[in-house]
């Protein structure tokens, strides 16, 4: 059945209630009956919950086979735990047929992939899917399609009962010896750990893997010890370099500043940049530079921005201390200057996945955000977004927070060069669509800027403020006529992921790729 | 233009390509490989093989490693492992003629 980005979904994936994407805020108003986890009772007092390893964590916790383990991505590319917790679970007790519910997945778990071609891994969920993991999946190595999912979606899911996690896995920088977690104060630190506190509460057990034990009660905790069944002391969580970037810098490429100045240039001329205006911004290259330009304007008109939300990174921060900003939403720190900062610059604060941007709850920040900038792997004429599949098919990406951004704010931009290499950014179709193009406004290009037809308002201010745009067609003609028109991918029937909207409806999949033959 | 000896054009960086050239005895014999294979495949070997029958190479054995580089780039990539091939990469560059 063809979706509203036309996609066309297997009617095989269209049971259980499960529908195609019908266009944004089609859930709106609709009633959800939450998920109820079955936890244990800690009645009798006990000094402590620590045990002596994973495995024994997972003894206690009923670990068997078919279960659904969830993780969060905080320690990024240095995280040690989601290895640590599937080798226990599958060479010490043997277990198989195993799910991960991970908020994200990325080049550190390249050994789960052999997991999968083994089959002791049948089910991935998670947003971000890279490296050999992402290989084998796209080869169709995995036993059941990968659901893949944005920030908000994921907590929506799990709230809803349609991830149903058996024991969740908390990677703690701190904690004590009950499980009151926290992002700082030990040796892998993190920051804000947003994406597991869903997890925490919605999941029948939870563990906590530390490498830093400190005095109880370790306040103010970010998961609590009211939702942990055991805490268990591992040498390290995580390599602290690979957690988090140095700071975040500015780029200094000539092409991204001036991608990024027209940024500014459209946020100011909308009716949204004033006194207390939110925003939010990737940290890519000209979305961050972006930063740099707002400044002068609101330096120029003298505004503050309000608040600002999502991934945070040093630049953000840097923007709080000197007042231009006047609070900071925090659900993942980028770099150390962030992680540095959150609980201790003032107005600097933690938030979970949910309050960041799950469409089903009743006040996520995404829906007060003004305006977003992000960047893209593929958009093409219908202002549909692909940051998830590479121009072979294979994935290699995340939607992350990028649909609850686009579909919250009121004005959403992309941000992102006509080519890359021989690639054409600008396109007829995007491999996959991870951000349907009713959710997306503006989209700046080195080669020029287009506004989505559906919003005649911006067109307006765009043209009242003198500032050049074309239609996206001919961005797309651009980009062709400098590297040629790509041949359409080639694919085989067979799903190797499915990719959910935020509402939880089907929006789009992604097929195995045919091998490549000449003729 | 027949080539005389092992020659090679380009480098791996990211949008360039690296061309070698070696002796055949039939016809072209192409080894191709490309970042952007899936998109681009059947375009690079067909400016590929069309460059080299501008050049009247005949007989080759050509490795293309392509790291999606341009047509242009593929271009002048096969021209010059060609030239340097059978050594009039110094001189007698057919500017205007096959080298166009």
């Amino acid at each position: 059945m063809k979706n509203a980005v036309g996609r066309d979904i297997p009617d095989s994936l269209l049971k259980d209630g499960k529908e195609v994407y019908q266009g944004k805020n089609y859930m709106d108003g609709k009633y959800i009956q939450k998920a109820t986890p079955r936890t244990r009772r800690y009645e009798r007092p006990r000094e402590s919950k620590l045990v002596d390893s994973i495995a024994q964590a997972l003894r206690d916790c009923g670990a068997r086979s078919g279960m659904t383990f969830s993780f969060h991505h905080h320690l990024r590319d240095g995280d040690h735990v989601v290895n640590l917790v599937m080798k226990a679970a599958i060479e010490e007790l043997g277990l198989c047929d195993l799910t991960i519910a991970a908020s994200s997945l990325g080049a550190a778990h390249d050994p789960i992939a052999d997991y999968i071609e083994e089959g002791k891994v049948i089910g991935i969920q998670t947003s971000g899917i890279r490296g050999r993991m992402g290989e084998v999946v796209s080869a169709g190595k995995l036993k059941t399609p990968a659901v893949i999912r944005s920030h908000g979606g994921r907590p929506r899911a799990i709230e809803a009962g349609e991830v149903h996690i058996d024991i969740a896995f908390v990677a703690a920088p701190t904690s004590d010896c009950v499980g009151n977690c926290r992002g700082v104060g030990g040796k892998s630190n993190c920051g804000s750990m947003g994406y597991a506190m869903t997890d925490a509460k919605y999941a029948d057990h939870v563990v906590v893997v530390t490498d830093c034990l400190v005095d109880f009660p370790n306040m103010p905790a970010s998961v609590e010890a009211i939702d942990v069944d055991a805490v268990v002391v591992v040498d390290s969580i995580g390599d602290p370099r690979k957690i988090a970037s140095a700071a975040a810098r500015i780029s200094q490429n000539p092409r991204d500043l001036m991608m990024a100045e027209n940024v500014a240039k459209v946020i100011a001329a909308t009716p949204w940049f004033k006194e207390g205006f939110s925003f939010q911004t990737g940290v890519g290259g000209p979305s961050l530079a972006a930063n740099l330009f707002l400044e002068q304007y609101m330096d120029q008109r003298d505004i503050k921005m309000g608040w600002a939300i999502g991934g945070i990174c040093g630049p953000m921060v840097e923007m709080l201390k000197k007042g231009k900003v006047g609070k900071v939403i925090d659900v993942q720190d980028f770099d150390l200057d962030a992680v540095n900062s959150i609980h201790q610059t003032p107005g600097h604060y933690e938030m979970s996945a949910s309050q960041y941007a799950n469409p089903a709850n009743k006040g996520a920040f995404v829906n007060k955000l003004d305006f977003v900038v992000l960047a893209a792997l593929e958009i093409d004429t219908g202002f549909n977004v692909n940051v998830l599949t590479g121009s072979d098919g294979v994935l290699r990406g995340a939607p992350g927070g990028h649909p609850d951004t686009a579909a919250g704010s009121k004005c959403c931009i992309i941000v992102t060069p006509l080519t890359r290499g021989r690639m054409a950014t600008v396109c007829e179709h995007v491999v996959t669509v991870t951000t349907p193009g009713d959710c997306v406004d503006v989209l700046v290009t080195d080669y020029g800027i287009a506004v989505n037809p559906l919003r005649p308002d911006l067109i307006e201010c765009l043209d009242k403020a003198g500032i050049p745009h074309v239609a996206i067609e001919a961005l797309k003609d651009k980009a062709y006529s400098l590297v040629g028109r790509p041949d359409d991918l080639e694919w085989e029937d067979r799903v190797v992921a499915v990719l959910e909207a935020r509402d939880g409806t089907i929006l789009d999949v992604v097929r195995k790729i045919k091998p490549y033959t000449m003729d | 233009m027949e080539i005389l000896k092992p020659a090679i054009a380009g480098t791996l960086e990211s949008s360039d390509a690296q061309v070698t050239v070696e002796p055949g005895t039939d016809g072209i014999e192409l080894e191709l490989s490309s970042s952007v294979m899936n998109q681009y495949g059947r375009q690079i070997r067909a400016t590929v093989l069309e460059t080299l029958e501008r050049l009247g190479v005949t007989a080759a054995h050509v490795i293309v490693v392509d790291k999606g580089a341009l047509d242009c780039t593929l271009k002048a990539r096969v021209e010059c492992a060609v030239f340097r091939s059978c050594d009039q990469s110094e001189e007698n560059i057919p500017w205007g003629g096959a080298v166009r």
